[in-house]
């Protein structure tokens, strides 16, 4: 069996004890798995939209600063929004964590190989855009120091976490888009949420 | 000057006759101070952008409003996506951006259409009044009909003095209703560029 971590465990640990921390996840995968670590009215699932997960991200942690915004996302979906790296670097959110399951695959589509498993290393481009933290985690331990950074460290904090391309079954979401961000609006806001334009 | 420096500094004898079309306009248009106050009054928060020369002025006033956050973007279709963060967590924002921009939005859209989002997007149009640059024609002639095959509400101001009208009412519909809508203001509004004016040295 592969070495390599697996997505539903380490999202598991990245979502306990999550408090109010919102969390938007990509397309595909990464929102089967934040829901399989329990559906929440501060979880965003993306359905489609690919490439737009990190800028979601980036608006709703300049809307709430006093927040952490964490954004789930793979590999694919983050090739997709790359110039979002460059976008958020100079926007500098102290309250938004970008976390990248990089199974180096389409993980929905066929398992099709991504740019990620021939050398291209998103951490670096994180990096280089002016991230504060950016980081390259394959183990366990790197896993629970990403989990103590994204709980008391500033950001914004980049990471690409290698894991197992391990097809699993599909955990889904809600699907009615309008109730997920009703209810995640009403969690943030309060019931007022509705009433006020 | 070198002889070989000669050809870069060519300039054809004859540009095409302009029939008399306003090409630029001198006296210093109100819109953009009239939109700014809109916006503001609205209680827009975030202002996405990829800047053109016709939004120069609001993008301006934008910057200067402390209450105002101008986020510069890669690419438009990022600012669909700000921008729907920004209503998750209780803010208001408004889209800037050029005609050319608007294609690279489209599967973002489905995202504000899925979700029911409201989202204001501004968009000073090329390819379209008295036009030079024949790459800007495709996408400034469909930016309309573009917009309108994904489900977006389309306003449309060709003089200055409808610009406010139709950003007010685009600000209600999206606001009220929670969709997607665009205010295009067209090419005469903001006057086209004048590549006879920028072949002459100063």
């Amino acid at each position: 069996m592969s070495k390599l971590l697996r997505r539903r465990e380490v999202v598991l640990q990245l979502l306990e004890d999550r408090g109010d921390m919102m969390v938007v996840a990509g397309l595909g995968a990464p929102a089967w798995d934040i829901t399989a670590a329990g559906d929440h009215d501060l979880n965003f699932p993306m359905w489609g939209a690919m490439g737009g997960a990190t800028m979601i991200g980036l608006g709703l942690a300049l809307a709430q600063p006093k927040k952490k915004v964490l954004v789930i996302t793979g590999d694919g979906e983050m090739l997709m929004g790359l110039g979002s790296l460059a976008t958020i670097a100079v926007q500098k959110p102290r309250n938004l964590y970008i976390v990248v399951l990089d199974n180096e695959h389409y993980g929905e589509t066929g398992m099709q190989e991504t740019h990620t498993g021939h050398g291209v290393n998103l951490a670096g481009m994180a990096k280089a855009a002016g991230f504060l933290h950016s980081l390259n985690i394959a183990t366990q331990s790197g896993v629970a120091r990403l989990k103590s950074t994204i709980r008391s460290g500033a950001g914004p904090l980049f990471a690409q976490v290698k894991i197992d391309a391990q097809k699993l079954p599909l955990v889904l979401p809600p699907r009615d888009a309008t109730y997920i961000k009703n209810r995640f609006r009403i969690a943030v806001l309060g019931p007022e949420a509705l009433h006020d334009a | 000057m070198p002889d070989g420096m000669k050809l870069l500094y060519y300039r054809p004898r004859s540009l095409p006759p302009d029939h008399g079309i306003q090409m630029k306009i001198t006296a210093e248009s109100a819109w953009p101070d009239e939109v700014h106050a809109l916006l503001k009054e609205a209680g827009i928060r975030q202002v996405a952008i990829v800047p053109d020369a016709g939004h120069a002025r609001l993008i301006k006033l934008c910057e200067k409003d402390k209450s105002m956050r101008v986020v510069r973007l890669t690419t438009e279709e990022e600012g669909v996506a700000l921008l729907a963060g920004a209503w998750l967590g209780g803010e208001k924002g408004v889209l800037l951006m050029q005609s050319s921009g608007v294609g690279n939005c489209i599967n973002m859209l489905s995202l504000s259409l899925a979700c029911q989002f409201p989202l204001l997007m501004l968009v000073t149009m090329r390819g379209d009044h008295g036009e030079f640059n024949p790459a800007q024609v495709p996408m400034g002639n469909a930016t309309q009909a573009v917009f309108e095959a994904i489900g977006v509400i389309v306003k449309r101001a060709d003089t200055g003095e409808e610009v406010p009208e139709m950003v007010s009412s685009a600000i209600r519909l999206a606001f009220n209703t929670y969709r997607p809508l665009a205010v295009l203001i067209g090419q005469r509004v903001s006057g086209a560029k004048d590549f006879r004016k920028l072949t002459e040295s100063e």
